[in-house]
């Protein structure tokens, strides 16, 4: 019954998604404020009826309904209670009716929060959030229905795909869908400017927030699946620019590049049409990450659920919304009046070569991962592209990149004095300098990367506290008033000073990690030890542990420095009788500014074992700095002055955001 | 002119769905038709260690053989380096690598951690001799009868099962 009413649920989110869209978008061309009125109660009643379907669905996965379907081949009895309630969304037609309910919550935030909007903006960014919805629904309804019954039902399921059966990974998709449908909201507000016909400070006002938003939860998503894959892959590494991620990784970047445009845009009314093509790329990179999982396109280790039939329908969607979008854009933006031109040493010049490459890095990225597939369409070649092609195409932007994002924010708008910039920072650049110099001491001058990467993280770090110091004249005034400058910082600069800093320790953990990782692989038996990186590791054995819903080999080994026993770790091999599968569960020991990661492979018969031992220095800072750098994002996006109606006038050139 | 730029972006577009489109239905695991049962590429490449014997066409004929491509720079090769070691230990196959776009230092230092499974290792360091195999990505495995022809390719890193499944009964059936 439960399942009946999600289904039906589910039927009438559809009908209120067309109404959504019927009214909002031809509500104002109509000029009937009734007609676009509907799209609001459309939004806030899909949100609801896709709650519900959702809700039911989770209910049978909990409930371990096998008459359903998707439960039945997707759960089972024995799987514990966390992963019975994220299996609702770690199979293809939980992950898109989940997807579709991200969407309506999205689309009901708008018609809740977006009461300082104009009206006829807010029912045609309702209208086409509603047009989305209608395509994802219809897909979900018919190609992917999450409702189905089987009959006879089976006594149990068939289980999750153990790779999924892990807490990172339950919560991975839910953040990463956020960011991905976040982006719906942007890509609603561009293409209703599109139809106004105009871009204005007050329209890059309104979309900033939605733009954060999104962005922080990409974030968060992305660096919830990176340490997933770093600890339950096996492999010791974080990232492996397989398509999967590149497709994950691909909106971030737009994303990134979308957030700083929108500033120019606002700030002094430039850069409009480029925005609103970000805010369009931005989803459609989305939607073609979400293409490329489920089409079984590309070969990659993370696409679980591929099926070509459902490929053509997403094909049809995406060609439909991204081609559509970019038409509307061809015949339209070339309309909207031109920004001011602007110099070139100033906030908004650093933010448009920030742009230039965020977008190439984007270009680049999407080449490499499309590039094989363009070549075997072309002549029947086949070819690959490996972590080398994106290590050297993308560090050289990233680099330049991480220059300027010390210096950036420093800058004033209109026109900035770069002598006087580099004076304030001169503190700044002579730390990273000397850090640089000592990392390139250290390695003996062999490799100059590592000493660039740990530079440059220093360079970023140190530029933010120099600007927040000097916006709160931290030592040059009372403490009292630099207490009440801190307090009165609009919360936008915070939220950029925390992002920033986030970026920073993401680049000396990529750095530190890639530079220096030590990696002992060999075979052991009870009894051996190994030396790694000054720590002491003895491998005690193997023994058979049950697990709830599988066989655990579990190997003991013994952590020591010097005489003082440091960590006892306890890498396991699973093998799941039900899905008739194996996983590797690495063992980590974490003292933040390293990793010591063992894997265990499998016995030769004789008593040794395969182990793989790691000692990954600043690895743990990855996830950490992108989680505050998302907590900056986030920030940004509360601001006040993002939900207060822009006023008119040319902005003061020192109050900064 | 200015006109032109902004109908770039749905006109890239289009070339990318056209080109998603076109790759429907293909599976990407699968071997390009054009090679299997045909013989061997011509190649003949010289060994990353020193001394060794490297790898050529002709190496190939006389019996079974499993061709594994393989780099250091690619984790999901240390993955699989077990059962590689496993395959070659039990001696029902002759297990031979292609060293794919690799530092020569880089693949004996990884060699000498993990074990050296290969009979013969041919070094391609600039990746020609991949392209001839239709290699799609690191690592790649072919299975090549005794008359030197390719008879199955396995994408991706070799997990037990596919050894289990797939490599030993055809072994077993090529007489290895």
């Amino acid at each position: 019954m439960i399942v009946e009413t999600g289904h039906y649920a589910l039927i009438l989110a559809l009908a209120l998604a067309v109404a959504q869209s019927v009214g909002g978008l031809f509500g104002p061309a109509r000029r009937s404020a009734r007609l676009g009125a509907l799209a609001d109660s459309a939004a806030l009643g899909q949100a609801v009826f896709a709650s519900l379907a959702f809700g039911a669905l989770v209910a049978a996965h909990v409930t371990s309904d096998f008459s359903v379907a998707n439960v039945a081949s997707n759960s089972h009895s024995s799987k514990p209670m966390l992963y019975k309630v994220a299996g609702a969304w770690g199979n293809h037609e939980g992950s898109m009716a989940f997807w579709v309910l991200i969407l309506a919550l999205f689309g009901a935030a708008v018609a809740a929060f977006g009461g300082n909007l104009p009206a006829s903006l807010r029912a045609r960014v309702l209208g086409v959030q509603g047009a989305i919805g209608t395509g994802f629904l219809a897909f979900v309804l018919f190609t992917s229905n999450p409702f189905a019954r089987v009959f006879p039902p089976p006594l149990d399921g068939k289980g999750l795909n153990p790779l999924l059966q892990d807490p990172g990974l339950a919560f991975h998709p839910p953040f990463l869908y956020l960011g991905y449908v976040g982006f719906s909201v942007t890509f609603a507000f561009a293409v209703a400017a599109l139809l106004e016909g105009r871009v204005d400070a007050a329209w890059a006002r309104w979309v900033r927030p939605w733009a954060l938003a999104a962005w922080s939860f990409l974030t968060i998503g992305i660096a919830l699946g990176s340490w997933w894959a770093y600890y339950e892959l096996g492999w010791g590494g974080f990232w492996f620019w397989d398509p999967v991620e590149n497709a994950s990784f691909l909106p971030w970047l737009i994303g990134t590049a979308l957030v700083h445009s929108a500033i120019v845009c606002e700030r002094r009314g430039a850069l409009k049409s480029w925005t609103v093509l970000l805010a369009i790329l931005a989803f459609s990179l989305s939607l073609i990450g979400t293409f490329l999982v489920r089409s079984g396109v590309l070969t990659s280790v993370h696409a679980f659920a591929s099926d070509p039939e459902r490929g053509v329908f997403i094909l049809a969607l995406i060609a439909a919304t991204v081609g559509g979008s970019l038409a509307l854009y061809a015949w339209r933006a070339p309309r909207m009046a031109p920004g001011g031109t602007f110099e070139p040493i100033s906030r908004e010049g650093a933010l448009v070569v920030n742009n230039l490459l965020l977008a190439t890095a984007a270009a680049t990225v999407f080449l490499g991962t499309l590039y094989p597939l363009f070549l075997e369409a072309l002549g029947g070649e086949k070819i690959s592209v490996g972590a080398p092609y994106f290590d050297a195409t993308f560090v050289p932007l990233a680099l330049p990149l991480f220059l300027l994002m010390g210096v950036g924010p420093s800058l004033a708008w209109k026109r900035a004095d770069a002598r006087a910039a580099f004076v304030r920072l001169r503190f700044a650049a002579a730390l990273a300098g000397a850090v640089a110099l000592v990392v390139l001491a250290i390695e003996g001058g062999a490799r100059i990367l590592p000493a660039l990467g740990i530079g440059l993280s220093v360079w970023i770090a140190a530029g933010v506290a120099v600007d927040l110091a000097e916006r709160i004249k931290l030592f040059s005034a009372p403490f009292a008033q630099t207490l009440g400058r801190a307090r009165h910082l609009p919360l936008g600069r915070w939220g950029m000073a925390t992002a920033h800093l986030g970026a920073a320790i993401v680049v000396a953990g990529v750095t530190a990690s890639s530079a220096w990782q030590t990696e002992k692989i060999q075979m052991m038996r009870a009894g051996d030890a190994v030396d790694l990186t000054g720590y002491r590791v003895v491998f005690e054995g193997v023994g058979e542990v049950p697990g709830p819903n599988y066989i655990a080999e579990r190997g003991t080994f013994r952590v020591s420095r010097g005489s003082r026993e440091i960590a006892m770790l306890l890498p396991e091999r699973r093998t799941y009788p039900v899905e008739r599968q194996q996983t590797t569960e690495a063992a980590i020991h974490t003292t933040w500014l390293a990793d010591i990661y063992i894997v265990i492979g499998e016995g030769d018969g004789t008593g040794a074992h395969a182990a793989r031992l790691y000692y990954n220095p600043l690895v743990p800072w990855i996830w950490l700095g992108a989680v505050i750098a998302a907590f900056g994002g986030a920030l940004a996006a509360a601001d006040r002055r993002a939900r207060t109606p822009a006023t008119a006038g040319a902005p003061d050139a020192r109050i900064v955001i | 002119m200015k006109r032109v730029l902004y109908i770039v972006p749905v006109l890239a577009f289009a070339a990318a769905a056209a080109l998603l489109g076109s790759r429907l239905g293909h599976d990407p695991q699968a071997l390009p038709s054009a090679l299997i049962d045909r013989p061997v590429p011509n190649f003949a490449l010289p060994s990353p260690l020193e001394g060794a014997p490297g790898l050529a066409t002709g190496d190939l004929k006389g019996r079974v053989t499993l061709v594994n491509i393989f780099a250091s720079w690619c984790v999901p090769c240390g993955v699989e380096h077990p059962e590689l070691t496993k395959l070659a230990r039990e001696g029902r196959v002759a297990v031979v690598g292609i060293n794919y776009k690799d530092k020569t230092a880089d693949v004996r230092r990884w060699l000498g951690q993990l074990g050296n499974p290969f009979a013969r290792i041919g070094q391609d360091l600039d990746g020609r001799v991949a392209i001839e195999w239709g290699v799609y990505g690191v690592p790649e495995s072919f299975i090549v009868d005794a008359e030197g022809r390719i008879r199955f390719r396995h994408a991706g890193p070799l997990r037990p099962e596919d050894v289990t499944d797939r490599i030993l009964p055809l072994i077993a059936k090529l007489g290895g």
